[in-house]
C-alpha cells in the first residue's frame, strides 16, 4: 500500500487500524509474557523463585538450576533417547509417506481410489486403543523401541499434503517425457520427482520430527523399562507427577521452603526440554506455514 | 460425437492415445507395476496397523482374556456396552466430554479467524511479521511443558498468576484442584497455545482474496469495517465450514495427552473424559473388553457426528468434505 493512499483514509478507519493495532500488540505480550516469565525464573536464584520475587525479568541472576540437572542421568537418558526416537523415526516417516503419497499422485495407476480409500478410512474410524496395543504386544514389540517407530508410521495427513505437491507443483509433461524415455516409475520418482520436492521434505521433515520430539503417549503405553524412556516422559514424571502430588499441594510455607529448590529447578527443565524446537523455530516457521497451506487445498 | 464421447476423449491422457483409451485392465496394471512395488510397504503396514485392530475391535463384544486371545474368548453380545451406559461413570464422562468439547469450540474456534483478520488489515511488513511470530510459537511447546507451564503459573504462593490473585486481595487457591476451574485453564491454555497456528489457514484464504474486490469497494468509498463484513468474511466462508465440520466431528474425541495430563485426584469429577477413562479402565486395569467397548462406542458416534454434521452443511452451504 502506497503513503498516498494512507494520507487519504478517512478518520474512522485510521482509528478502527489503531483499534486493531493495540490488539495485536496486547495479544502478542500475552503470549510472549509466560514464556518470558519460564525464562527468567529459570535464570533467577531458587530463593527468589520460591518467595515469589520473579514477575517479568530474572531476580539474583543465578545458573544453579540449570548446573544441576546436567547431572540427572535420567534426564541425559531421555534426552538421547529422544535423539534416536526422532532422527529413527521421521526417516522411516518420510520414507512411508513418499512410498505412499507418490503413487496416489499418478492419475493413470490403476487402485489408485483402492489404495486412497483404505487410507481415507483409517482417518475416520479406528480399532481404538486397546485393540491396538494388543497387537504390539502380539508383535513382541512391548517395551522396545520400535512401539515408538512402528505404531505411528506415517500421518495420513501428511500423506495427503504430499500427494497434492506431487500433483500440483511437478508438471506432468516431466512424466511424459520421462515415460517416451524408458524411465520407469521408480527411478522416475527418486532421480526427478524427489528433486524437484525439496520443499515438501523440508515440511514433511519438520512437522515429523517436531511430533517425535514433543510426543508422551506412546512411552506411557508401550515402554516401561526407564532406560529407554524419552525426554517427554521423563519430563513428565519430573515435573507433572510431582505438581500433582497432594503433599507439595498443601499451603504450609515450611514445606514450600524444603521444597523451593525443586520447584526452582522446573524452570530450567523447560527451558532445556524446548531449547531445540525454539532455536530452530525462527528458521523455519515459514516452511510450517507452507505446509498448513498445502493442506488446506482440497485434493 | 456426442456427449460421452467428448468426455472420454478429454479424460484420456496423451501417452493412452494409441490405445484408443480401450486398455485392458492387465495392460493398465501392467503400465505402472513399479507402483504397486512402492506402495506394497504403506498398504502391508495400514493392513496390519490399522484394520487389524478394527478386526480386534470384536473382543468389545468378547470376555477377551489372555490365555485364549481375541478369537479365541467368549461371545457375550452387548454385555460390556450395557454395564457403561448403566455405569455411575457413563453420564459423568459423556458431560465432561460434550463440555469441554463445546466449551473449546466456543472459545478456540472464533478467536483465530478474529487474529487473521486483525492480521489482514495490518500491512506492514514487520509488525505483522512479529505477531506471526510470536504467536505461532506456542503451537511448538510439547503437551508435558506446556501443561507444566499452566501448573507452575499457578502454584500457591509461587506462581505468578496465584500471586497477582493474592495482590489483587482475592484469597489464593489450589486452581489445579477445584473441579471448577478445571475446564477453563483446560480451554484457555489450549486458545493460548494454538489461536496463532490454527488462524494460519484464515489468513491464507485472506490473502487469496481477489485484489479488485477491494480496489472496487475503495472506489466505492466503503469503510475498512464494510471491506471486512462484506468481503472478507464471505471469503472466509467456505475455509470456515470445513474447519467447523472437523471441529463438531470430533467433539466427542477430546485428546488424551493434555487432559491425562492436567488430572489429578481433586479435579477428577470435572476432568474424566472418554479417552482418559478408556486408558484407566482399559491399560491401568486391565480391563480389555470393557475399554474397548467405550472406545467403540466412542468412534462410532464420531463417525455418525462427522457424517451428520458434513450431510447438513453440503445441503445448506454447498460445502463439504467430499
Amino acid at each position: 500500500m502506497t503513503t498516498a493512499k494512507k494520507i487519504k483514509e478517512p478518520f474512522g478507519d485510521r482509528l478502527f487500524l489503531l483499534g486493531i493495532y493495540i490488539f495485536l500488540t496486547l495479544l502478542m505480550l500475552a503470549v510472549l509474557y509466560p514464556l518470558l516469565y519460564i525464562i527468567s525464573s529459570s535464570l533467577s536464584s531458587p530463593r527468589a523463585v520460591v518467595s515469589g520475587q520473579v514477575w517479568l525479568l530474572p531476580v539474583e541472576f543465578s545458573l544453579k538450576a540449570y548446573k544441576s540437572i546436567f547431572h540427572s542421568s535420567q534426564l541425559m537418558y531421555g534426552y538421547y533417547n529422544t535423539i534416536i526416537y526422532t532422527v529413527f523415526g521421521t526417516l522411516i516417516n518420510l520414507v512411508f509417506t513418499v512410498l505412499l503419497a507418490y503413487p496416489l499422485s499418478v492419475k493413470s495407476f490403476y487402485g489408485r481410489n483402492f489404495v486412497m480409500i483404505l487410507m481415507m478410512i483409517t482417518m475416520f474410524f479406528s480399532g481404538g486403543l486397546i485393540p491396538t496395543y494388543l497387537l504390539v504386544k502380539d508383535l513382541d514389540m512391548l517395551d522396545t523401541r520400535w512401539a515408538m517407530w512402528l505404531p505411528g508410521a506415517f500421518s495420513v495427513f501428511q500423506v495427503i499434503v504430499a500427494r497434492t505437491f506431487f500433483q500440483s507443483s511437478i508438471p506432468s509433461e516431466l512424466s511424459e517425457a520421462a515415460q517416451i524415455d524408458g524411465c520407469r516409475d521408480t527411478r522416475y520418482l527418486v532421480s526427478i520427482v524427489l528433486p524437484l520436492s525439496k520443499p515438501i521434505l523440508a515440511v514433511l521433515t519438520l512437522m515429523y520430527a517436531v511430533g517425535h520430539w514433543n510426543a508422551y503417549f506412546d512411552a506411557l503405553i508401550y515402554l516401561r523399562s526407564e532406560k529407554l524412556f524419552p525426554l517427554q516422559y521423563v519430563l513428565r514424571n519430573l515435573l507433572i507427577l510431582n505438581a500433582s502430588d497432594p503433599e507439595m499441594l498443601a499451603n504450609t510455607a515450611q514445606k514450600i521452603r524444603e521444597q523451593g529448590f525443586e520447584q526452582a529447578l522446573k524452570y530450567a527443565l523447560i527451558v532445556v526440554a524446548s531449547v531445540p524446537v525454539l532455536i530452530m523455530y525462527p528458521f523455519v516457521q515459514k516452511h510450517f506455514v507452507k505446509g498448513v497451506m498445502i493442506g488446506s487445498l482440497k485434493g | 460425437m456426442n456427449h460421452a464421447q467428448v468426455n472420454a476423449l478429454e479424460k484420456t491422457e496423451l501417452h493412452d492415445l494409441p490405445f484408443k483409451s480401450k486398455l485392458t485392465t492387465w495392460k493398465k496394471i501392467t503400465r505402472h507395476w513399479e507402483l504397486y512395488f512402492l506402495v506394497f510397504l504403506p498398504v502391508l503396514y495400514l493392513i496390519i496397523f490399522k484394520y487389524v485392530p478394527m478386526i480386534g475391535v470384536q473382543i468389545a463384544f468378547k470376555d477377551f482374556n489372555v490365555v485364549q486371545g481375541i478369537w479365541g474368548s467368549q461371545w457375550v453380545g452387548l454385555k460390556h456396552f450395557e454395564t457403561f451406559f448403566t455405569s455411575p461413570n457413563f453420564w459423568l464422562v459423556i458431560k465432561n466430554t460434550l463440555g469441554i468439547s463445546f466449551y473449546s469450540l466456543l472459545a478456540g474456534f472464533p478467536i483465530p479467524i478474529l487474529l487473521a483478520l486483525a492480521l489482514n488489515e495490518v500491512r506492514t511488513g514487520k509488525f505483522k511479521k512479529s505477531v506471526q511470530m510470536v504467536t505461532y510459537a506456542p503451537h511448538f511447546i510439547s503437551t508435558v511443558v506446556m501443561v507444566s507451564i499452566v501448573m507452575l503459573m499457578l502454584t500457591p504462593h509461587v506462581g505468578v498468576i496465584d500471586r497477582l490473585f493474592s495482590f489483587l486481595g482475592w484469597e489464593m487457591t489450589n486452581f489445579m484442584g477445584v473441579p471448577e476451574f478445571f475446564k477453563s485453564i483446560y480451554v484457555w491454555s489450549g486458545v493460548w497455545q494454538e489461536m496463532g497456528y490454527a488462524s494460519i489457514i484464515y489468513i491464507a484464504a485472506l490473502a487469496s482474496v481477489d485484489p479488485s474486490l477491494y480496489e472496487a469497494a475503495r472506489v466505492d468509498g466503503a469503510s475498512r469495517w464494510k471491506k471486512i463484513i462484506y468481503i472478507d468474511l464471505p471469503s472466509l466462508l467456505p475455509i470456515t465450514v470445513i474447519m467447523l465440520i472437523l471441529s463438531l466431528g470430533s467433539v466427542m474425541g477430546v485428546g488424551f495427552e493434555k487432559i491425562y495430563l492436567m488430572q489429578n485426584p481433586l479435579n477428577l469429577s470435572s476432568s474424566e473424559v472418554i479417552s482418559t477413562y478408556v486408558y484407566k479402565v482399559g491399560l491401568v486395569g486391565a480391563n480389555f473388553s470393557f475399554s474397548s467397548a467405550v472406545g467403540l462406542f466412542n468412534s462410532v458416534i464420531n463417525l455418525i457426528l462427522l457424517l451428520t454434521v458434513n450431510f447438513v452443511a453440503k445441503k445448506i452451504s454447498e460445502t463439504s468434505l467430499w
